[in-house]
């Protein structure tokens, strides 16, 4: 099937790249602190499409002035959830902009099974499409464990 | 480090921040003293340092001495000669008022000339800021404002009060323990200087032995004399553009005699704080004669009875 070629999550920027290193995610952080985007660290276990509004681990960090301020951060939201989806957002917050400016995935499951696509017959031939997390089965908290 | 990758990634061509160190105009590593001196600007804030501040020699060599030993580090690493990232945590003991907050601005920009700290900012702290009222409330208000510090300097004023030996429960440990840690592993990223009085530093880095042990340098600020306080006041009056008038100078030479000689006494800060009651004296003054015509002169001249008004010369003034 290819509904899940890579068997990876494919959101954000940088989604259909290898991942990040450290270093490269720092310096996006940099880039976006130099533009004076605020940013936050976000995390999730449930990536469907249409979950815009992932956890946030703490509040958006406001008058930072360097990366490694921002790291720290993430790596304490890393440590405290290892095998979910994180992903760093950065706010814009000049006027007529005041919307998210970035948004990629630092951390990832080590396995990604995807998503089903659901098909329901309705009325005659029509038919409706639905898709569905294969994890999401598991209740929260509980999904992507290894094992 | 991994090795580079083979893609590459929009943002990361332009890795040097924009409010970094001018490029370099030539890429070969500096080989003399000049060299890295003329391509940091450092001496530019030595100069700064050395006109803006009166008094402080012991202070300016020790700034001096460092910057040195940060240069030849330098020169030594441009050879490929091994070095640690030296430990660059500080601690500047004084009274209030010496200059301490001010030294370490100039600091944070030689560092950030020289390369040591990526931004050159400085954040100042107290207790407050570091340490909750509740349990769980500390390692986050400390973790906010060691965010905020990095890529500059953190600068604790009055760092002992984090530490309350009397009280078993207090919460300041965990910010030192945080602290400790930063120091520690992070030393690319921030410089921490704690500041306070000579005395009450000494005991508490006694009953901190891990914080003393990774404080590099400990710097002490002399109190000022009488003459350079003088010149201090001279100095701030005219950047407010102001000025004595004839037989206001002694008077105020008269007046720091005797507030030295009374308790909390500031130095620096004291000046300043009188210097900012002899304006509002020399505007009340002027108030009363709504009719007359203010000139320049008027407007910008401290009379000796703005300064004599004063409580410290026995009156029942402000
Ligand atoms: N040598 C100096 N020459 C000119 N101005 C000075 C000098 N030293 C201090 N000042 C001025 O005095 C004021 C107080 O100085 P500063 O805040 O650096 O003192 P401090 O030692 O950090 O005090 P505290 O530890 O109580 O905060 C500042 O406005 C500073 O500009």
């Amino acid at each position: 099937m290819m509904t899940n070629p890579t068997g990876r999550l494919t959101q954000g920027q940088f989604s259909f790249l290898p991942d990040l290193t450290d270093a490269e995610i720092a310096l996006q952080i940099e880039y976006g602190l130099r533009r004076g985007y605020a940013w936050s660290v976000e995390y999730t276990d449930d990536p469907h499409p249409r979950n815009t509004y992932w956890e946030m681990y703490g509040i958006p960090m406001f008058d930072l002035k360097d990366a490694a301020g921002v790291m720290l951060e993430l790596d304490a939201c890393r440590k405290a959830f290892p095998d979910h989806y994180i992903r760093m957002v950065a706010f814009d917050a000049t006027r007529g902009v005041e919307s998210i400016a970035m948004s990629f995935i630092v951390n990832r499951p080590k396995r990604e099974p995807g998503f089903q696509l659901e098909r329901q017959e309705i009325g005659g031939r029509s038919m409706r499409y639905t898709i569905r997390g294969y994890a999401a089965d598991a209740p929260e908290g509980e999904r992507y464990r290894e094992g | 480090m991994p090795t580079a990758p083979t893609y590459s990634i929009p943002g990361s061509t332009t890795a040097a921040p924009a409010d970094a160190a001018p490029p370099r105009a030539d890429t070969q590593p500096e080989r003399t003293v000049a060299e890295v001196l003329a391509r940091s600007n450092v001496q530019e804030v030595f100069e700064e340092l050395e006109r803006d501040l009166v008094g402080l020699a012991p202070v300016k060599q020790r700034i001096r001495d460092i910057a040195a030993l940060l240069v030849i580090d330098k020169l030594r690493l441009n050879l490929g000669l091994e070095a640690q990232t030296p430990s660059l945590h500080m601690c500047f003991t004084g009274n209030p008022g010496t200059g301490k907050t001010t030294v370490a601005l100039r600091m944070a920009q030689i560092l950030h000339r020289l390369g040591y700290v990526r931004k050159g900012h400085l954040v100042a702290v107290t207790r407050d800021d570091l340490v909750g009222q509740y349990i769980g409330h500390t390692a986050p208000k400390t973790r906010e404002v060691l965010k905020k510090a990095m890529g500059g300097v953190l600068f604790i004023d009055e760092a002992y009060y984090l530490y309350r030996p009397e009280n078993e429960r207090d919460y300041g440990q965990e910010a030192i323990e945080i602290l400790l840690q930063v120091m520690e592993n992070q030393r690319d990223d921030l410089v921490v200087i704690l500041a306070g009085y000579k005395d009450r530093m000494d005991t508490f880095f006694r009953s901190n032995p891990g914080l003393s042990s990774r404080i590099a340098h400990h710097i002490d600020f002399p109190d000022y004399g009488h003459e350079e306080l003088l010149e201090i006041g001279e100095r701030m009056l005219s950047a407010m553009n102001y000025r004595f008038g004839p037989a206001a100078r002694e008077a105020f030479a008269e007046y720091l005699e005797r507030r030295r000689a009374q308790p909390h006494f500031a130095n620096a800060r004291s000046v300043r704080n009188a210097l900012d009651r002899m304006r509002l004296r020399q505007a009340s003054r002027l108030f009363t004669e709504p009719g007359r015509q203010l000139s320049r002169d008027d407007l910008t001249t401290i009379e000796p009875e703005d300064i004599r008004a004063s409580r410290v010369f026995g009156g029942p003034g402000t």
